[in-house]
């Protein structure tokens, strides 16, 4: 038979119209990730090889960028930044990670709350509280010179801020890593004798190779785009990150800035095809049949262990410790006296007030609204039948976020939805543009939860209901979602706690009524109300940690009302 | 044609390719009403794909499915008419029992008295009354699987098809479960489709088994037939064990095998031509021989394989070097004849019973 032949008697189902309805909810999950991903994005690509009036230019613009001295400087800047900071974080956060998986520690749980914590408030705390250490008025600024560093503003500040706040990150992965531990293998190499050196050197370090390239990756990446640190702390010393709002927003030279986007796309890139191939390796690496790792307690070694811990969340303590006691003082130095002064100051004078509610709106419709769509869209993907190109399509656009920074996506935004003819030109500068921008900058890390969550469910559950007539939207409400709700409240807290301390994407996005806190801090800082700066950032930290006690409840509630058949073995 | 003259289902030139692979090719089937029919074969050989086709779940490449008079080819599963029970049984987690059962019920819009009088009607039926309110989780293996069967059968399809439903429990349950899913078949009379890998299993349950072998059909018939006469030499190895003695045709009836010669096999073909004989093991007999018998050899015992009450004896026979034969022998018998390894045996070979096969 010619393959002609064969092809045109190819049997094709009917399709029935529960199915397509999936088909048309796919197909606005899919044009939506257009409109508010892949066309700002465009718009970047577009605009660093247009001139100023829209003519195409090839990529003269990057030659123009290379010849302008002080922009190439920031590139070389931003880069050895990035390389110190992670050469640093990784080792720092890789023994944390060690005590947790592979100690008996005490209080492990604590340790890493604690190591963790820096993620509850924008980057730029740490640099706000470095400032009140080592700054013109710092604490400890004679002992730092007497270290032989003149200045913490500049390259020093922003390594310190950016070891702070990239850690958590770092430690996340690394866990991850050496939690996946096979502890036959241990035992094999116990039964031959081997040293524990050898064990290290041998078992563990090539078993944890990935997580480790993976956090170097990552740590990077977010040191590299990262604005709100060099920003706070960097002084003259220009990066990439700040160099691409002096130029779009101070400037308004739209094509430098999107060719310093490109720059700062390329890392995140590769850290995604990185991380993705790691992704691979890693889950292949542990199969069904291994044996999880559990260590033994040995005196020294765990004493070791958590003293260097302590060490650690110490220097955490500093950190909140001396932003806390900064928004608390009436008049640094010279006055230490407590009072809430900052608080009221920020809050009223300075109307931080409406921002911190723009905030709190943001953050509870991007939590809402972004755990729908996620989930949705990973459903669809994973769960429903037909449409073959589209379900990879739209898994293809979910994984792109990670691969984009905020900067880069924020840029984009402007770009797109401000230029005139757009039809969608009206959500400029909306709060809704915000939470739709938030959505998509966190999206994969979403996607992927729920994605993992739906790849736990038996994979016929559908084909059943099929079979038995019922509709897949009665499965997915009766089955799948009471499921996966303990996912859903991850990732919904995850949203919620992103949504409140980003500042990169939203910096271009908002209008004086959708300014939010993390940027009124920026802006504080920057009118020299350094105090006030300190007592906002106190407050999304707060706000953060509500939050994530209320979803403690709430996972706690959920876990009650629809995971009661999991105990009942 | 019109339901109950016929088949219940006919299919038609079934293809399905996977890219360049062709997974199945030509596959021409009809299945009587209220008949019991196993697909049979080594994992790969197209038989879980096969039963997904039919339900809808895949579709195929070319060829068309009727089920019950109706033409079922393109219809997507919601519109066909079957229950379906999978390996993993797929039963919702979260749902009581009474509400997996009932499952289907609800979405007909059925009244909740009726549904609650049909879902106990089901769980009387397999044997599981009191255990409604429970989770799966809360139930054995074997429990799951016959609560599985109950969902499926609820909504009292003309079909049920059965994915390999009981490869995922433990030995004595599975043979406790396969008659009771036969009776159950039986006494509700609704055509049944089950793919297996376990030619026992098949033997034991099917009123006609379909051996597959790599994407094609290699024989339908009923079990004795499977097993005594089996079509190919693939059906003649995977469905229970067998000898396989190489030799060449001598004359009609006459296969020989190393340096014997055994007469009354049914074969033809010219002198001379090489031949695959399958044998199996209890067509070889230590008992009754008689003096002047025909077809009788002298043996070695190798090996003996204990199983019970009865015991697979390998044996190395004079004249067949190279061959070793393996015969079944009865516990008591080889004690009546104080019979071990390395004691000698005479076997009677039932050549009548030779399948002959071109080499």
């Amino acid at each position: 038979m010619s393959s002609v032949l064969r092809a045109g008697a190819h049997v094709r189902l009917r399709i029935h119209w529960t199915d397509r309805t999936a088909h048309l909810l796919l197909a606005a999950i899919a044009l939506a990730l257009v409109a508010f991903l892949a066309g700002p994005l465009l718009a970047v690509l577009a605009q660093s090889v247009e001139d100023a009036q829209g003519r195409f230019l090839g990529v003269d613009n990057f030659f123009a960028y290379f010849e302008t001295p002080a922009l190439a400087e920031s590139l070389w800047n931003s880069v050895w930044v990035s390389v110190l900071v992670t050469a640093a974080v990784v080792p720092l956060a890789f023994a944390f990670a060690y005590a947790i998986a592979r100690s008996c520690m005490p209080l492990k749980g604590v340790f890493r709350t604690i190591a963790l914590a820096p993620l509850l408030a924008p980057s730029l705390l740490s640099a706000i509280a470095l400032i009140y250490w080592f700054g013109n008025q710092g604490v400890l600024k004679d002992a730092m010179r007497a270290l032989g560093i003149a200045s913490i503003y500049g390259a020093p500040g922003i390594v310190l801020a950016e070891i702070f706040a990239v850690f958590p990150h770092a430690l996340m992965i690394l866990v991850t890593a050496l939690s996946l531990a096979d502890a036959r293998l241990y035992e094999a190499a116990d039964a031959l004798g081997t040293s524990r050196r050898r064990k290290f050197f041998t078992i563990t370090l090539p078993g944890a190779k990935y997580g480790i390239a993976s956090a170097a990756m990552v740590s990077f990446t977010l040191v590299i785009t990262d604005f709100g640190i060099p920003k706070v702390i960097g002084g003259n010393f220009n990066v990439l990150a700040t160099d691409v709002f002096k130029l779009v927003i101070g400037q308004q030279d739209f094509q430098k800035g999107a060719v310093v986007a490109i720059f700062l796309l390329a890392p995140a890139l590769l850290t995604f095809v990185v991380d993705r191939f790691v992704q691979t390796k890693q889950t292949s690496m542990l199969t069904a049949r291994a044996v999880p790792y559990a260590p033994k307690a040995s005196r020294g070694f765990d004493a070791l262990m958590t003293a260097y811990c302590v060490l650690v969340a110490l220097f955490v303590f500093a950190v909140f410790g001396m932003a806390l006691f900064a928004s608390l003082v009436k008049f640094w130095p010279y006055d230490l006296s407590l009072s809430l002064r900052h608080y009221v100051l920020g809050l009223v004078d300075m109307e931080v007030g409406s921002a911190f509610v723009n905030s709190l709106t943001l953050a509870v419709f991007t939590a809402i609204a972004g755990t729908f769509v996620v989930f949705l869209g990973a459903y669809l993907v994973e769960k429903t039948r037909g449409a073959d190109w589209l379900r990879p399509a739209v898994h293809f656009l979910a994984l792109i976020p990670m691969a984009v920074p905020g900067l880069v996506l924020g840029l984009g935004y402007i770009f797109f939805f401000n230029a005139p003819g757009n039809p969608l030109h009206s959500l400029y500068a909306t709060m809704t543009l915000l939470v739709v921008c938030t959505i998509v900058h966190f999206y994969t890390t979403g996607h992927l939860t729920a994605l993992t969550a739906l790849k736990a469910l038996d994979a016929e559950f559908e084909s059943v209901s099929a079979s038995l007539k019922v509709p897949f939207w009665k499965t997915f409400w009766r089955v799948t979602l009471p499921i996966c709700t303990p996912a859903l409240v991850d990732i919904s807290r995850y949203f919620f706690i992103n949504a409140m301390t980003t500042i990169s994407a939203v910096v271009f996005l908002y209008s004086p009524d959708t300014k939010v806190a993390s940027i009124a801090i920026l802006n504080l800082d920057e009118a020299g109300e350094a105090g006030a700066a300190a007592a906002m950032a106190i407050l999304i930290a707060a706000a953060s940690l509500a939050a994530c006690v209320a979803y403690l409840g709430v996972g706690w509630i959920v876990e009650r009302n629809t995971q009661a058949w999991r105990s009942t073995r | 044609m019109t339901p109950g003259a016929g088949p219940f289902l006919r299919l038609e030139g079934i293809r399905k390719d996977f890219g360049v692979f062709t997974a199945l090719r030509d596959i021409r089937l009809e299945v009587e009403p209220g008949e019991f029919v196993c697909f049979l074969g080594p994992s790969g050989c197209g038989k879980t794909t096969l039963l997904r086709i039919i339900a809808g779940l895949e579709a195929q490449t070319a060829g068309s499915i009727w089920q019950g008079g109706r033409d079922v080819s393109a219809l997507p599963p919601a519109q066909r008419d079957y229950g379906i029970v999978f390996q993993s049984y797929a039963l919702f987690p979260n749902l009581t029992v009474a509400e997996n059962v009932g499952y289907g019920l609800v979405n007909r819009r059925a009244e909740r008295a009726a549904i609650q009088a049909r879902v106990a009607e089901l769980l009387k039926l397999v044997g599981l009354p009191d255990s409604g309110a429970k989770y799966p989780a809360q139930l054995s293996g074997g429990q799951q699987q016959r609560i599985a069967l109950a969902r499926a059968l609820a909504t009292s399809p003309g079909l049920l098809l059965l994915d390999e439903p009981l490869s995922a429990l433990d030995a004595i349950v599975r043979v406790h479960l396969r008659q009771e899913i036969r009776s159950l078949q039986q006494r509700l009379g609704v055509t049944t489709i089950m793919v297996t890998h376990d030619q026992e299993e098949a033997l034991s349950m099917a009123d006609r088994i379909v051996v597959m072998n790599q994407g094609v059909i290699d024989q339908v018939g009923t079990p004795l037939e499977v097993y005594r006469e089996p079509a190919t030499p693939f059906v003649a190895d995977f469905v229970g064990k067998v000898n396989m003695l190489a030799g060449t045709i001598e004359g009609p009836g006459r296969v020989k095998v190393g340096s014997h010669s055994f007469g009354g096999a049914t074969c033809n073909g010219s002198a001379g031509r090489a031949v695959k004989a399958y044998l199996r093991p209890e067509d070889i007999v230590a008992r009754p021989i008689a003096e002047g018998d025909a077809n009788v050899v002298d043996s070695r015992i190798d090996k003996i394989e204990f199983l019970g009450s009865y015991c697979l004896v390998r044996v190395a026979v004079a004249g067949l070097e190279g061959l070793p034969l393996t015969v079944y022998l009865s516990l008591n018998f080889l004690s009546e004849q104080n019979l071990r390894e390395g004691s000698s045996l005479r076997l009677r070979i039932l050549a009548e019973r030779m399948r002959v096969f071109d080499a």
